[in-house]
């Protein structure tokens, strides 16, 4: 932010700086609101006046300039005069001022008699109350404040109106207005560092002040060199891929699942939080999937993983060709990871003798690595345990089971009969199939509830595609255009 | 001379230190010059052959530059080979692809009822309840969608600044100054003190900054302002596995989507940003370009590629195939540090909130900013994209929670 406001300030390039003739007297260096808006549109790239005011009113409210005539700290995008803070009182400086300071100064501030200084409603609260506190340190107060007004008095007229002014800005920044937010305000992760780094600054102790560091581990060692120079050994002899071929693949990727994204893609029926309608969730808790989940799955075997209904579906594929024992490994050692670590032991036994025990029940093949690897992680039983075999099986079936159930006639028949399903069940939602081909079917409708009528469509269709084999696309549009209107 | 070796191979053997476990040979060949120095310290009258010794460092005192000399080389190494794979950027790429439209993106629901600064948030895998904490210690649950309040929990210290929701939406685990993470079970009796139920985990020697569930309501991995992560087993408050590499507080972490992944990535005050092995506790890959504070990592959707917000008003995407920084998402008018990043759905998008009160949306792949969102009137301290991507939450100094579709 000093960056923005030293280049503001330059003479040649900033925001010109003037004396305000006015009515009685002169108004010493001061800019207009509209100057600042003007220069930050021209100087930092920025298209919308809008932003360049919210970016101002910030800078306002941190206290780096400040409206003369006004204790709230914003920025407006007009004549109203402003002026810069004297970096004396910056932030950066680190000031966390006392409440004793803030009473010296409210008192001094009612020692002066010019009518423009008087208090405002909140600062006269303040100030009583702080009589209220410091009761027996007052008369300390009322010095110091008589003390500071004396010298005040002695500076040059013009030198005092800025000085003041940028004094009460900084205490607007410090105790701000009633409803004003206060940007002293700091993160109490990055506050502990700051001080370490700073020291902290109040008025009456002019000096640096440095808290104690409460934490032991600041000193944090960093890590011997031995094992800097390991690590930076291993990263040079990391494999690692052209940029070119990276940007394509995230294109690739935000291209796939672009019409998944709710916010590039509105969701069908609708997004609940804009139209307040939850059926979209109500449609994705459903065991049905959509065709639009089911399309997703072909992405890639962690696609099917990861969906609960895919997974479901993987594991009948899997079973009806009396190869599931991979899955249920895979899905058992998941399992076994997420237990508590008390579990662990009884379950790697019980993984051991379903799966790789000599004359296990479901018996899988790991290669001799990897099995006798996990012979011996039995031994010690942990998390990870099966780690090994399960890569192996994981790659496994990918390269294998996963391709044959993307192509497999159960897939597919998701895949489709889904759709068909979707334009009887709800008029109401948009389909991209071509409606005015089954527009007499609709017409004929039958009394029967539209869901009973597309569930039992559904099942008898199955039946009739499980007994051949997978059947082209145009083909079983053609079989099911004959068979619904025989279920009507 | 062949003797001389082995006989320092033996000894490495004997004080090898269970995380020295990198396979590279040439990791090995590094560690038997760093130890010889102090093996020939300890043994010099018994060795055999000090002529070969001498071709490594002799003096304690040389060891220490000379490798830092040979850290510091392979460091500037490392940044020469990942630059010349650096033959396009991705914004580049991007130009064949079509620009977004205008987006209206709108608060469609307003939170209130936090006392004080919302620290952070988490949303349950049902995609419409929340967790959300503040500085004053509360921690509430709330149904977003209706905005009713569900549950509330006051811890014992103010500034609760990290939370998570369980899984199973069972659980929520929060935590903050109090150096512990803390496990409440959710009950649905309203009437019930969830406090009574609470669960100590994780131990810290200095505040908590993140935590996050695994994909099992058994396991939360933890980040802290004393510069460590943490794997730890939520039943017995076991520690699973430590984290160690930072040099700085660690502020924040995200967990690898992938179902077969073990991998985490942290950033942390020391402007580093690592990526983890949750197995061994080792650091895969390490990046180092912000110029300030790494105040929020989130990973791509697929994985491959993970974004990270600092306090040097910037958004940086990383990719881990190519090793290296491949975007920056800066403007002249931002100048307030970014608290909280995450992507949409696709990873076409990526949410920033800010310091300055905003919310920043950025084109992943061009690279520009799509749209900014005002609303909030304090500090966007938080900010996550729902499950399903159908809208995201901001928390704010304002002391409400926003949510934006």
């Amino acid at each position: 932010m000093e960056d923005v406001i030293a280049r503001m300030q330059d003479e040649k390039t900033g925001i010109p700086i003037r004396t305000v003739k006015s009515f009685l007297s002169k108004i010493p260096s001061v800019f207009s609101g509209s100057d600042i808006v003007q220069w930050m549109i021209k100087n930092l790239n920025i298209e919308d006046p809008g932003e360049a005011l919210h970016l101002g009113t910030l800078m306002a409210a941190h206290g780096y300039f400040f409206p003369i005539s006004d204790h709230v700290l914003t920025l407006k995008d007009d004549g109203t005069f402003y002026r810069f803070q004297t970096p004396y009182f910056w932030p950066s400086n680190c000031w966390e001022p006392e409440n004793t300071d803030y009473a010296v100064y409210l008192c001094k501030r009612t020692m002066q008699n010019k009518a423009r200084l008087e208090l405002a409603d909140y600062e006269a609260e303040s100030l009583a109350r702080l009589q209220r506190a410091f009761a027996r340190k007052w008369e300390f107060i009322f010095m110091q404040a008589e003390a500071q007004a004396k010298v005040d008095k002695k500076r040059d007229k013009i030198e005092r109106k800025i000085l003041d002014s940028q004094e009460r800005a900084f205490w607007d920044v410090h105790r701000p207005v009633p409803g004003c937010v206060n940007t002293t305000e700091a993160d109490i992760k990055k506050s502990s560092r700051m001080k370490q780094s700073w020291g902290t600054r109040s008025r009456s102790h002019r000096g640096e002040r440095m808290k104690p560091v409460s934490c032991c581990v600041r000193s944090h060692s960093v890590s011997p060199p031995r094992f800097q120079i390991q690590f930076w050994q291993v990263q040079l002899d990391r494999h690692r891929l052209k940029m070119s071929k990276v940007a394509e693949s995230l294109l690739s990727y935000t291209e796939q699942y672009m019409e998944y994204d709710p916010f590039l893609t509105p969701p069908d029926p609708s997004n609940p939080w804009i139209s307040d309608d939850t059926t979209l969730w109500e449609m994705e808790a459903s065991k049905e999937p959509s065709q639009q989940r089911v399309k997703r799955w072909a992405f890639g075997i962690n696609e099917v993983l990861k969906d609960p209904v895919g997974r479901e579906q993987f594991l009948k594929f899997l079973e009806s060709e009396f190869s599931s024992e991979n899955l249920r490994f895979w899905l058992a050692v998941q399992e076994l990871k997420k237990r508590p670590i008390r579990e662990v032991p009884t379950r790697v036994e019980g993984i051991w003798q379903e799966f790789l025990a000599p004359g296990a029940p479901s018996a899988i093949n790991v290669d001799s690595k990897s099995y006798d690897k996990t012979t011996q992680n039995v031994k010690d039983p942990g998390r990870y345990a099966f780690e090994d075999a399960q890569e192996h099986i994981y790659k496994l079936m990918k390269s294998d089971s996963y391709s044959r159930f993307i192509r497999s006639s159960a897939y597919q028949e998701l895949l489709q009969a889904k759709k068909k399903v979707q334009l009887l069940g709800a008029p109401r939602q948009r389909s991209r199939l071509d409606v005015d081909a089954l527009g007499p079917l609709r017409a004929g409708r039958h009394r029967k509830s539209a869901s009973t009528l597309c569930s039992s469509g559904f099942r008898e269709s199955v039946d009739v595609l499980s007994s051949t084999a997978f059947i082209p696309l145009h083909v079983s549009s053609v079989i099911y255009g004959t068979l619904l209107p025989s279920l009507i | 001379m062949l003797r001389g070796s082995s006989a320092v191979a033996i000894d490495n053997e004997r004080n090898k230190h269970p995380s020295d476990v990198i396979a590279a040979a040439s990791a090995a060949r590094a560690r038997r010059s760093g130890r010889v120095g102090l093996a020939t310290a300890s043994r010099s009258t018994s060795d055999p052959h000090p002529a070969e010794m001498a071709t490594h460092e002799l003096h304690p005192n040389d060891t220490l530059t000379t490798l830092k000399m040979e850290s510091e080389n392979l460091k500037a190494k490392l940044e020469e080979e990942r630059a010349k794979l650096h033959d396009v950027e991705l914004h580049q790429v991007a130009e064949k692809i079509e620009a977004l439209g205008q987006f209206v993106m709108k608060t469609r629901r307003t939170l209130k009822g936090h006392g004080n600064k919302v620290l952070c948030m988490d949303w349950c895998k049902d995609k419409r309840r929340i967790v959300s904490s503040s500085q004053d210690g509360k921690v509430i649950v709330w149904d977003a969608f209706t905005t009713n309040k569900e549950h509330a929990v006051t811890m014992p210290c103010t500034w609760v600044m990290a939370c998570a929701y369980a899984p199973s939406g069972c659980a929520v685990a929060c935590g903050g100054l109090d150096n512990k993470c803390s496990v409440y079970p959710l009950s649905l009796d309203k009437n019930e003190n969830l406090a009574a139920k609470k669960k100590s985990v994780a131990m810290h020697t200095n505040y908590l900054s993140a935590c996050s569930f695994t994909n099992s309501d058994m396991q939360i991995l933890t980040s802290s302002g004393d510069g460590t992560c943490a794997l730890w087993d939520v039943e017995s408050g076991q520690l699973l596995q430590s984290f160690h590499g930072h040099g700085a507080d660690v502020l924040c972490l995200d967990l690898a989507p992938s179902e077969t992944g073990n991998t985490f990535v942290s950033g942390g005050c020391d402007k580093k940003a690592n990526v983890w092995d949750m197995r061994s506790g080792q650091c895969i890959q390490s990046f180092e370009t912000h110029e300030s504070d790494i105040n929020s990592v989130r990973y791509y959707p697929s994985g491959d590629a993970f974004a990270s917000g600092s306090d040097d008003a910037t958004c940086r995407l990383y990719d881990l195939r190519a090793d290296r920084e491949v975007a920056i998402y800066s403007k002249e008018s931002i100048i307030f540090g970014a608290s909280s990043v995450d992507f949409s759905l696709s990873g076409r998008l990526l949410f920033g909130g800010y310091n300055d009160y905003t919310i920043n949306v950025w084109d992943v792949l061009k690279g520009n900013r799509v749209s900014i969102l005002f609303g909030h009137e304090n500090r966007v301290s938080t900010l996550r994209v729902s499950p399903d991507g159908t809208a995201f939450c901001s928390g704010s100094w304002d002391h409400t929670l926003r949510i934006w579709a």
